[in-house]
């Protein structure tokens, strides 16, 4: 698999595709860095003084977005761009066939274009994030402590993970799909979906689930809720945003929204406002995360098994 | 040159698509060292039961063995041992020949001293030594084809498997290609199963020959043989290929 993984892994980077997507995210770690650390350094100038300044350097946004933001919506183009027609191309120029009858196990295809998708989406995660740190030390001027850094590395391994999962979708379809085109557009019809609508469609079935009636009454407005965010975790974007904000926002304590949070666990929000330590942020995120592993897996899981019943033609 | 150890058996090979029979109790025995041709008209099944001989779809029932592996099996000792030219084969147009070779030489684990030294002369060998450095995807069909046949020489297998290796040479290539059929087989002993539809170059270098039609094989064994079967009664005239082969398709 070595063989592949390599080869795999240069075509990435030589191609065109790669070069484009590394200046936009070059572009755009420079830009967030920018709109972010101005508004951070006019709050330290201001007087405030907040422990966790370096993590606000991804999650607030200025008057753009911010990372986390960028990533949850634009990181599904990346996979999406990587994976789309790793294996209908090489169908349909006939070089699978090629491949097909060298002594190398199937598997070894697709793990390898797999792996090489991962390890080119790390390199960006990794540069944009680096970018932003030091880009940001440099602008506002503070130096991430120890726990800060794991929760950025925890942010990158997640980051990874959730692109992966786009990966593996357009895997997916590009071997579902023998046009090119096809696959493409089933993947990014996917992304829009799951990234636009769902929001929507949330809102209207938790209103035929859960109708409220009353906006008085609590318990119907509580139930609403629920269905609400039961449904919105089955979007990988949402359990994206979700865990990422937890993870670098140390004063989210629950990923509710404040509506179904308990009085006394307002008040006690209220009262004693300490970020929550590490431990205690990655209990709260890990069905989060957990979650996401799987659908990560069952994608690529589902490629893998129809790749390998596969008979390849070349036509 | 041909012994009587069978490289290819298969027995009562059959593959379904749905209701549709593309191969039907197939019965086929290669033996080592000969050229054995494979013929029919489009559609026959050809290309499946290539597919089926490397491993690279699942039988519906039947056995296969190549050179004793069953290769749904273990199709690693399969491709270890066999080359293949697939149908319309294709090669990674950003890369450049001899760099489409290198990768293939790799994936077969050779050491890299000695692959450049059988690239070399294998694309010496099929005519693309001033192309060799060219991107593929500035060859045109016939070189890709040329370069195929390039990759089988630096793999140098212990049998090939050939899908229409001739199609869109030009003439000069062609007698190229037999030629190199014809001295690897000499030379090296390779077995040599070739899929074609030039029934005149496939007289030239068989040693046998198998005919199917509609997934059935419905002729297999030297060319005086069928000849023989084919005339019957009339003594005393042999016949072409292309005679005995219309024979089987004349009523339809
Ligand atoms: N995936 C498939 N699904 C259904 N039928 C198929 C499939 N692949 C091939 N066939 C059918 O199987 C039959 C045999 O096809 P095959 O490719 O083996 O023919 P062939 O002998 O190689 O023909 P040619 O000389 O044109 O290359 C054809 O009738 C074809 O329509
Ligand atoms: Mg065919």
């Amino acid at each position: 698999m070595g063989v592949i993984l390599r080869k795999e892994l240069a075509d990435h980077l030589n191609s065109t595709r790669f070069l484009i997507l590394f200046c936009l995210v070059v572009c755009v770690s420079l830009l967030i860095t920018n709109t972010v650390s101005l508004n951070i350094r006019s709050a330290i100038e201001s007087g405030a003084k907040d422990p966790h300044l370096f993590l606000m350097l991804f999650t607030t946004s200025g008057h753009f977005f911010s990372l986390v933001q960028f990533i949850a919506f634009f990181g599904p183009l990346i996979g999406i761009i990587m994976g789309f027609d790793a294996i209908n191309r090489e169908k349909n120029d006939g070089t699978m066939s090629m491949l097909l009858s060298q002594p190398v196990h199937r598997d070894a295809i697709i793990n390898g274009k797999f792996l090489a998708g991962l390890v080119v989406i790390t390199m960006m995660v990794v540069s944009i994030v680096l970018l932003i740190s030091g880009l940001g030390m440099v602008v506002i001027g503070v130096v991430p402590t120890p726990e800060q850094l794991a929760r950025l590395l925890l942010y990158v391994v997640l980051s990874i993970i959730y692109i992966g999962f786009w990966l593996g979708l357009a895997l997916l379809f590009s071997i579902l799909f023998r046009s090119i085109g096809t696959s493409a557009l089933a993947s990014i019809a996917f992304w829009i979906v799951v990234a636009f609508f769902v929001s929507f469609a949330t809102n209207i079935i938790a209103d035929v689930v859960a109708p409220i009636h009353a906006s008085e009454d609590v318990d119907q407005v509580m139930k609403h809720q629920r269905v609400v965010e039961i449904i919105s975790r089955c979007s990988p974007v949402h359990l994206y945003t979700d865990a990422a904000t937890t993870i670098m926002d140390p004063y989210r304590k629950t990923t509710k929204t404040l509506l179904l949070v308990g009085p006394m666990e307002t008040i006690s929000r209220a009262r004693f406002n300490n970020p929550l330590d590490l431990p205690q942020s990655v209990l709260i995120v890990a069905p989060y995360l957990i979650t996401i592993v799987a659908l990560t897996s069952i994608c690529f899981a589902a490629a893998y098994l129809i790749f390998m019943k596969q008979e390849i033609r070349s036509i | 040159m041909a012994t009587t150890e069978s490289v290819i058996e298969t027995e009562n090979l059959t593959k379904r698509y749905g209701r549709f029979t593309a191969v039907s109790r197939l019965n086929l025995r290669v033996f080592r060292g000969e050229i054995f041709g494979f013929l029919g008209p489009n559609g026959a099944g050809k290309t499946t039961t290539i597919l089926m001989l490397l491993g690279l779809t699942e039988p519906t029932y039947g056995h296969v063995a190549v050179l004793g592996f069953n290769p749904t099996r273990r199709p690693l000792d399969v491709k270890r041992r066999v080359g293949c030219l697939p149908e319309n084969v294709g090669y990674y147009r950003d890369l450049t020949g001899r760099e489409n070779l290198r990768y293939v030489a790799r994936l077969n684990g050779l050491p890299e001293d000695e692959a450049e030294e059988r690239i070399s002369s294998a694309l010496e060998r099929v005519g693309l030594a001033d192309e060799g450095d060219k991107l593929v995807g500035a060859y045109s069909r016939g070189m890709r084809q040329r370069l195929g046949l390039a990759e089988l020489l630096v793999k140098k297998p212990e049998m090939m498997i050939l899908d229409e290796p001739t199609l869109g040479l030009d003439p000069k290539g062609m007698a190229e290609v037999l030629q190199l059929i014809r001295s690897l087989s000499k030379e090296q002993g390779t077995t040599v199963l070739l899929c074609s539809h030039h029934l005149h170059q496939v007289q030239e270098v068989c040693d046998r020959v198998g005919i199917m039609n509609e997934g059935h094989l419905v002729a297999q064994g030297t060319i005086e043989e069928l000849s023989r079967e084919g005339l019957k009664s009339e003594e005393g005239k042999r016949l072409s290929l292309e005679e005995i082969y219309m024979r089987y398709f004349r009523e339809e």
